[in-house]
């Protein structure tokens, strides 16, 4: 095709000679540098685009801009980079560009779904509410046959795609004293004054050019200039200013508390190359004041036939012509209610454009609209109104007739090949909503308006409800002085602006009895019959009419439809506008990608991944890893062969013949300094610290004020004046909240700090009969003799040369040791141990073997064992509580008569008949084997392994009552029948702890 | 215990085998190992370490040694790494008893030194806070966040920042810190 609408001359317009080859569902067209996808389509005398969400209606692209609700395209660039629901209005050529329409099968010219339009009477407002609630036919049988799959074929518009997205999307935040929004005239003016002033400006703009309606202003004039050669010059001044950031292809999309301002930049979407850095960059913007500039939207008249490809919004037209040197019609038709659609018919037929007539629905066009049309030889029908249209992939024809009172005439058809239509403009007032802003209705001027600003922001144009141009430069321009704290007002001379009179709402008078259909909400297909049917069937606010027909609910969010349904529904209720209502702005403004959302925040760069400074011994050794929080942890070791199962037990058997060495470094660590050191540790924790020598250690039992045990760890005393205090791995950041908060809040009197050490120390748990002969050469300085450093000490020393801290403990029941060491040295120094350990046939175990081994001791988990609901004796850790301490986190909780009652769940083992069974996690048990129904558990299962050391299956269990119950049979009951349990201590292995003690 | 056989363990940071950006415009490079602490308590106490009391939100140092403020009672002491027991020594023995804490967490965090053109955009990738030289002058210093870690940002020089970040989140740090300097083309 060869750009048959393309104008001869394009020298004023903004494409270039440059032409670009680009492809349309698959037919290859050309364009011009400098088109958009839309203006490139209308200059091969392509106008359908689209097919309608719902009917499946050919649409015709009805914009050039941002609300765009028909032309939504998929743009795809190669594998992972399709986007879909893209405005055709705002796709920037480049050559090799690939799209294709939406919505069609098999193809935009012949689509199967347009069915549904011949069938529209089923498929009218609420459509999906009456299905869902509709009789039951043959059981569910309609529903789940007939309707759910259609409905759900149906949702959605477009289509993703199923590859990983390979571009990079950025974030930035970034700061400004004046931000604006809107890069028109207004927006121009606004920047021109704030730059003067010296005062860091972001000015940004959705197009890939700044100047919004100057771009295709051919008739107006500034300051004695054609406007624009004013508005090279402006933008050119405002090159030389450094404080001012341009920011073209940037829309401004949501504006949030404290002038947070969200910005999406599309960088390289309109280059034909895959860009090196970033797609598109998300900039999150704290400005100290914003201008709003963000101008209006024209709105389309609601008639029969108002979506046929072709009927479009007349300042589009204008806009084609002037900046894309594109005719979109060769005999047009337009009908308007508004005076700016003169100026487009004037400048269409000055470019050999057969302007067929101007239906004016007004009575009285103002004179001197009549008079220009006069002297260019256009014919002006007034009080006219359209009947319906003709033509079936793209207009070609307009009833029109002639309206006295409410008599609707019969109509004159008039051939044409495009309607351009106006029902006036709409002020684009969605950041000043978005801002908190509250819209006044203005029953003169029949518009929505902001109101009082409520954060540090002011609109300017004609987003303010100004449109007379040189109104618009005025106030632009004292807009950014305002925002940056400048005066001196500056004077702007406009000449040959346009009329700016006239609008209506809602749909024009109709013939009796016609049944063309007039919509309202193009992209949702949202019909004047569609609202009124709202209305009668009961809805009254426009929230309700909207969730009941969706208009508005699009992606375009009813840019060009929510007054002119808001007007047909004011209209049936008999109300006026306000009492009806009008719907929430919501971000964003236009879709924006998920990519932008994500930025870099995927894949390994999601969330942190903590590893341990042993971490890449495990990883080269063949550990399999388990997630401990953001952690990674070595969960076991499998040699050649095993399975997780063969792994854990041969860990568990090695650990307790000879010896096991553990990773322990991301146990919680936090050093509580001060002279009242142990006054707090008496506080925080429920066990007494007063009397604890340096150099030996104690189980420490955290509670909540209601008494619950929320943590635990080994903690060390280090000096008068000094605690190694460890915590859970998950409850490191908690506790050290927990003890901050009751240290600034309940005892700020005590002299203490604290400080969390957890990723200073590497810690390698050495545990097992050969524990002390494996560490024994690498120690020096510490006396390692059973007399010398008993069970439950610590000690200062030498570990490889290194400063440690050498802890005597166990979490095994074995002997047991943990070598704390500067971060750094760990990997160094677990090598060390490692090659001793070999000498003893040691094993390296990881979280799960130290699960099993705890577990066959009976030691706890804290979030196994408790759930936020047990206490210390429920535990069977009474002994861990300090009976003398006068108080202590908890202590008044412990005494409260539901503490304390009799059948509170306590802690026991379970052993299974079968020795083979292994219970689950979290089964419920019951005293009966076949419980009915509705039988209270007495209580549950929390830990459940396959013990080595028993060689069979243990479990720890909550049961009520459960260390009256000892011997007693239980039952967990399963879907495979119950399982029969027997009720023992919860230690299993070494139960009088002679081996920690070796 | 055998004194003989005990060899000199070594060390190994948490961004061993990890590639830094390095360019004009944007550099990235850890910073020497360093003795580091936590001063807890009056911020009088600094003197006993060298440099005069950080004021709120800046740093202070002599010679080569600096403290930044981390908030009211609490400071970030750092020395070169040959110095770790004589500060500690030296504070412990100066400091008046009960009046304060110190901790060594020498090996919890690491140091990172951004350097370029870039450097204070590669932040704002990450940190909400505003780095116009205006808003974070040269010498000062702050906790703040990076995404999901906190660190401690201080402005060394106009296009120079140091930050500290817990060493199992400085890999994180790092990878977005590559990842936004990808994403400022053209900026």
């Amino acid at each position: 095709m060869s750009e048959s609408f393309r104008i001869a001359d394009t020298k004023d317009s903004r494409v270039s000679g440059r032409p670009l080859r680009f492809v349309f569902d698959g037919i290859a067209y050309q364009g011009r540098e400098g088109d958009t996808l839309a203006s490139a389509l209308l200059a091969n005398g392509v106008h359908l685009m689209g097919r309608s969400y719902k009917y499946h209606r050919p649409r015709g692209v009805l914009s050039a801009g941002a609300e765009e609700p028909n032309a939504l395209v998929a743009v795809t660039r190669g594998p992972g980079r399709m986007t879909p629901n893209l405005r055709a209005t705002q796709v920037e050529l480049f050559d090799g560009l690939t799209a294709s329409s939406q919505n069609n099968w098999p193809s935009l010219a012949f689509d199967a779904g347009a069915i549904n339009d011949l069938a529209g009477k089923f498929f009218s407002a609420g459509f999906y509410y009456k299905t869902f609630m509709g009789p039951k036919v043959a059981g569910n049988w309609l529903w789940t046959k007939v309707f759910e799959p259609i409905v759900r074929q149906a949702a959605g518009l477009g289509a993703r795609t199923t590859e990983p997205d390979p571009d990079r999307y950025a974030q930035f935040y970034t700061h400004c004293d004046v931000l604006i929004c809107g890069g028109g005239a207004a927006g121009i003016a606004a920047a021109l004054a704030a730059g003067k002033s010296g005062k860091d400006v972001i000015f940004c703009d959705e197009q890939a050019e700044f100047g919004g309606s100057l771009l295709h202003e051919g008739t107006a004039s500034i300051d004695g200039k054609p406007a624009r050669d004013w508005l090279a010059d402006a933008l050119a001044e405002l090159r030389t200013f450094s404080n001012v950031r341009l920011m073209p292809r940037t829309q401004a999309f949501g504006y949030y508390a404290q002038n947070f301002v969200a910005l999406s930049e599309r960088v390289a979407d309109h280059l034909a190359e895959a860009p090196n850095g970033a797609r598109e960059r998300l900039w999150q913007v704290r400005a100290k004041e914003v201008v709003i500039a963000t101008g209006a939207i024209e709105r389309p008249l609601v008639f029969p036939g108002n979506d046929r490809p072709g009927v479009m919004l007349a300042e589009a037209a204008r806009i084609y012509l002037n900046r894309y040197g594109v005719k979109v019609g060769s005999r047009v038709v337009i009908v308007t209610a508004h005076d700016s659609a003169y100026r487009v018919a004037l400048d269409l037929a000055a470019a050999g454009v057969v302007v067929a007539a101007i239906a004016d629905t007004r009575a009285n066009p103002p004179v001197a609209r009549l008079i220009e049309a006069k002297a260019a030889g256009l014919r002006v029908i007034p009080s006219a109104t359209v009947t319906d249209t003709k033509g079936r992939l793209r207009v070609s024809g307009i009833g029109i007739a002639a309206v006295s009172g409410v008599v609707v005439d019969a109509p004159e058809w008039v051939a044409c090949d495009a309607v351009l239509m106006s029902g006036g403009w709409t002020p684009s007032v969605h950041l000043y909503s978005q801002s908190r802003g509250k819209v006044v209705w203005h029953e003169d001027r029949q518009m929505f308006l902001p109101g009082a600003s409520v954060q540090a922001e002011r609109s300017a144009g004609a987003c303010k409800g100004s449109f007379a141009l040189v109104d618009i430069l005025i106030e632009g321009y004292r807009a950014g002085e305002e925002a940056s704290g400048a005066s001196g007002l500056r004077a702007f001379a406009v000449s040959g602006d346009a009329g700016i009179e006239g609008g209506t709402m809602g749909r024009l008078p109709l013939l009796p009895g016609s049944k063309g259909k007039a919509f309202v909400d193009f992209q949702n297909d949202v019909k004047a019959d569609d609202i009124e049917l709202a209305v009668q069937e009961g809805m009254r606010s426009i929230e309700h009419v909207k969730r009941y027909t969706t208009t508005g609910m699009a992606t375009d969010q009813g840019k060009t439809s929510n007054l002119n349904a808001l007007a047909i529904a004011a209209g049936k209720l008999g109300k006026s506008i306000p009492q009806v209502g009008l719907t929430t702005f919501r971000q964003p403004y236009t879709p924006v990608t998920f990519g932008a959302f994500a930025g870099a925040n995927r894949g390994d760069l999601f969330d942190p991944v903590r590893q341990t400074p042993i971490h890449s011994w495990a990883e080269e050794n063949g550990a399999a890893f388990e997630d401990v929080g953001i952690w990674k942890r070595a969960w076991y070791f499998p040699r050649q062969g095993e399975d997780m199962h063969a792994a854990v037990k041969r860990e568990c058997q090695q650990a307790r013949a000879s010896a096991g060495i553990f990773d322990a470094s991301t146990l919680g660590k936090i050093e509580v300094v001060g002279p009242d050191a142990a006054a707090f540790m008496e506080k925080l924790y429920t066990n007494p610290w007063a009397k604890l020598e340096p150099g030996r250690c104690r189980y420490g039992l955290m509670l909540n004020e209601a008494g619950f045990v929320i943590d635990d760890g080994v903690i060390a005393r280090m000096g008068d004046d000094r605690f190694h205090v460890t915590t859970t791995t998950g409850g490191a950041p908690r506790v050290l909240h927990h003890m901050e908060d009751y240290l600034q809040t309940e005892f700020p009197d005590l002299k203490v700090w604290l400080t969390s050490t957890t990723e200073q120390w590497a810690v390698i748990a050495v545990q097992g009969p050969k524990a002390r002969d494996i560490i024994a050469p690498l120690v020096t300085g510490i006396d390692l003799s059973k007399d010398a450093m008993p069970h439950m000490s610590i000690r200062e020393g030498k570990v490889c040369g290194v400063p440690a801290r050498v802890m005597r403990v166990s979490f095994t029941g074995e002997l047991g040791y943990e070598i704390n060491v500067p971060a750094d040295y760990g990997r160094s120094v677990w090598e060390a141990v490692w090659a001793e350990g070999r000498k003893y046939n040691a094993v390296a175990y990881g979280t799960e073997a130290m699960h099993v081994m705890r577990a066959e001791k009976g030691y706890i988990i804290v979030g196994q064992e408790t759930d936020g609901t047990v206490t210390p004796d429920d535990l069977g850790l009474n002994w861990a509580v300090g009976k003398a301490k006068k108080d202590f986190v908890g202590k008044r909780s412990l005494i409260r008569p539901d503490m304390v009652v009799e059948g509170r769940k306590q802690l026991v083992g379970l052993l299974t008949d079968n020795p083979a069974t292994v219970l689950e996690e979290g089964a419920q048990i019951t005293a009966a084997s076949a419980a009915p129904t509705r039988t209270s558990a007495l209580g549950h299962v929390t830990s459940s392994y396959e013990s080595p050391a028993l060689g069979r299956s243990i479990a720890l269990a909550l049961v009520a009552d459960g260390r009256k119950r000892m011997g007693e049979t239980l039952y967990v009951p399963m879907p495979g029948g119950a399982i029969a349990v027997k009720v023992v201590g919860p230690v299993f292995v070494d139960p009088k702890g002679d081996r920690v003690n070796e | 215990m055998s004194d003989h056989a005990v060899m000199m363990a070594s060390r190994r940071g948490p961004l061993h085998g990890l590639s830094l950006p390095k360019g004009t415009d944007f550099s990235l490079s850890e910073a020497p190992h360093a003795a580091r602490f936590i001063l807890r308590g009056d911020g009088a106490s600094v003197a006993a370490f060298g440099p005069a009391a950080p004021k709120p939100l800046q740093g202070s140092a002599a010679g080569t040694r600096t403290a930044l403020w981390l908030g009211p009672y609490e400071f970030l002491l750092l020395a070169p790494e040959e110095d770790a027991t004589t500060v500690e020594a030296g504070l412990k023995a100066t400091l008046p008893a009960g009046t304060s804490s110190l901790v060594d967490i020498s090996h919890r965090q690491i140091g990172l030194v951004l350097e370029g053109r870039l450097a204070a955009r590669c932040l704002s990738a990450g940190c909400p806070l505003d780095l116009a030289l205006a808003a974070f002058p040269v010498g000062m210093a702050t906790r703040t966040i990076y995404l999901k870690t906190e660190i401690v940002l201080w402005r060394q020089a106009e296009t120079r920042f140091h930050v500290e970040v817990w060493r199992s989140f400085a890999p994180y740090l790092v990878g977005h810190l590559a990842d936004a300097l990808a994403g400022t083309n053209g900026l």
